[in-house]
């Protein structure tokens, strides 16, 4: 069933995006790290992927699927930070991170900006960066695309990418698994030429030119860029009445 | 006559009088979360310098860096999550004031305590490969396995022991002895730090008799073990403004107020020293419920 691409929202547009990239993990921990990641993980349980196992952010597992923010009504175990370094190492885990800065070879800076021994601006610091990606599946979302975030090399490398961890050896490589970014415009990922950023799809109503525009780097373009699938009339109905009834969303992917 | 295990409590003065310039001095809790506030308030007001700090960093490494009390911060990220940047740790490392910095991936912190723990001088993991971690922190080796599992012999990240002179951390009940529970829904790392520290102290809600440990709650719930502790500290409230669930939450109102006058001008930082950090603990917590009786 095709929908009416002006009723769809950009917000929506993403939040499926996002569910897309958990469609094919199977049963692992889905870590989102901010709002519209918390979106598509939840739309991702409720349709294509209902095995995965999905948490509260603090330290349970959720058997129900609440909408964002609220609280859990059936738990299914236990979370706390310490056994979320096990699943961790364990591997059964894909998190999808915020992005300060994304390079070219889909390294990611979330530490600090300019120098590191004394920084123009502090950020949080690498949280859990350095060991998500060489360890398990690792998504970014960038709910701003712009040459800001999008530089041709990070300053401060948090998150690994594939180039880099082949470069350290093959105990970074093995499990380094830059899954997908996902922005505002686009949908990307790190399996261009060299091991770069490539573009996989622009969001409806987005230009490939407008995307090129928004990226410090040259990004792998391949011939045939598709548009990113609108969300199903179901999708669009679980988001706005189940999920995200008081379209918070829109706070993070403001309407056109 | 049988004798039971000593009594180690303690006032908050007497723990902070056993801490020396120089110390490396490992914070438990995460971020803002069930941190052990009036011990690090204590520190504020003490002539103590030059201290290494280790934490999952919330405002106590904020409030420490902006009294000029760290020489060396060990951190992977520092946070209130409500207000995802801490402004004091911001300036700090803006402006270039803490002397010293290591910055962690937040695993490593577990396996680096945990080998600290264990007495071993590293423990092996795979995080900080590849990224600046080890490029930063150039003094952090890796180490190659002398297993081959199919991949070759492969190189991993020597994790550092983080070795503690004192660790403080902050429990919700705790008897006489130093054994202790938490009841909210995370443990966070405080056993490990107690372990990885020459000497513990404990700040609590509330000292109970040994029973009323387990009286009403699992007793997979006492965390820590006398045997890890050196000193118990009765601090009511004393994880404020972090959570200390369920005694209570997150002084949201309090943290928005923190870090307005953290990230204002100088003049706007007097105003709240003076307002809640120049008395001692008992005059903190009477400046903290005026300030939640206004606009009431």
């Amino acid at each position: 069933m095709s929908t009416d691409a002006s009723t769809v929202t950009r917000a929506d547009v993403c939040a499926a995006a996002i569910a897309d990239a958990f469609r094919d993990d199977g049963e692992i921990f889905a870590s989102p790290m901010g709002m519209l990641p918390m979106l598509g993980v939840r739309l991702a349980k409720l349709t294509s992927n209902p095995d995965l196992v999905i948490s509260d952010g603090e330290a349970l597992f959720l058997a129900g699927v609440p909408p964002l923010f609220a609280t859990a009504d059936v738990v299914e175990g236990w979370i706390p930070f310490r056994k979320v370094f096990d699943v961790i190492a364990y591997g059964k885990r894909h998190v999808m991170m915020g992005a300060t800065q994304v390079d070219r070879h889909g390294n990611q800076n979330i530490s600090a900006i300019g120098d590191w021994a004394r920084p123009t601006r502090q950020l949080l610091g690498s949280r859990g960066a350095p060991g998500n990606t060489v360890n398990n599946r690792t998504s970014y979302w960038v709910p701003k695309h712009s040459a800001r975030v999008f530089v041709e090399a990070v300053d401060i490398v948090s998150g690994v990418g594939p180039k880099r961890a082949k470069e350290a050896g093959p105990g970074a490589a093995r499990f380094n698994d830059i899954h997908r970014i996902v922005t505002n415009l686009a949908v990307l990922d790190v399996k261009g030429a060299d091991d770069t950023v490539r573009l996989l799809s622009v969001h409806p109503g987005v230009t490939v030119d407008e995307v090129c525009a928004a990226t410090g780097f040259e990004l792998d373009v391949p011939a045939d860029v598709p548009t990113t699938r609108e969300p199903t009339m179901e999708e669009q109905v679980v988001i706005r009445e189940v999920l995200d009834p008081r379209s918070l969303r829109f706070k993070e992917v403001p309407d056109q | 006559m049988s004798k039971g295990p000593r009594d180690k409590r303690m006032s908050i003065d007497e723990v902070v009088g056993e801490l020396r310039d120089g110390m490396t001095i490992g914070i438990g809790g995460w971020g803002p979360r069930r941190k052990p506030m009036a011990l690090v308030r204590a520190i504020l007001r003490s002539d103590l310098q030059d201290l290494t700090i280790v934490s999952w960093g919330g405002a106590d490494v904020g409030l420490l860096a902006r009294a000029g009390k760290i020489r060396k911060l060990v951190f992977a990220f520092v946070s209130l999550d409500s207000v995802p940047l801490e402004p004091s740790f911001q300036r700090a490392r803006q402006e270039g004031t803490i002397p010293e910095v290591v910055e962690l991936d937040e695993g490593m912190f577990q396996t680096g305590l945990r080998a600290a723990a264990e007495r071993l001088p590293f423990l092996p993991m795979r995080a900080g490969l590849g990224s600046d971690v080890l490029v930063n922190q150039p003094w952090i080796k890796t180490v190659t396995s002398p297993y081959d599992e199919g991949h070759g012999h492969e190189e991993l990240v020597a994790a550092p022991a983080i070795r503690l002179d004192v660790a403080l951390v902050h429990m919700n009940r705790a008897d006489k002895h130093g054994n202790a529970t938490y009841l909210g829904p995370d443990p966070y790392f405080d056993d490990l730090s107690c372990m990885a520290a020459d000497r513990a102290f404990v700040s609590c809600e509330q000292v109970v008799d040994t029973a009323g440990l387990t009286v009403d709650t699992p007793v997979q719930r006492v965390l820590l073990n006398r045997m890890m502790v050196s000193g118990v500290v009765e601090t009511p409230n004393g994880a404020h403004f972090t959570t200390c669930t369920p005694d209570y939450e997150r002084d949201e109102k309090f943290q928005r107020a923190y870090a307005a006058a953290a990230g204002g001008s100088d003049e706007e930082w007097a105003a709240f020293e003076q307002r809640f950090l120049s008395g001692d603990e008992d005059a903190y917590q009477a400046a903290v419920a005026a300030f939640a009786e206004e606009g009431k």
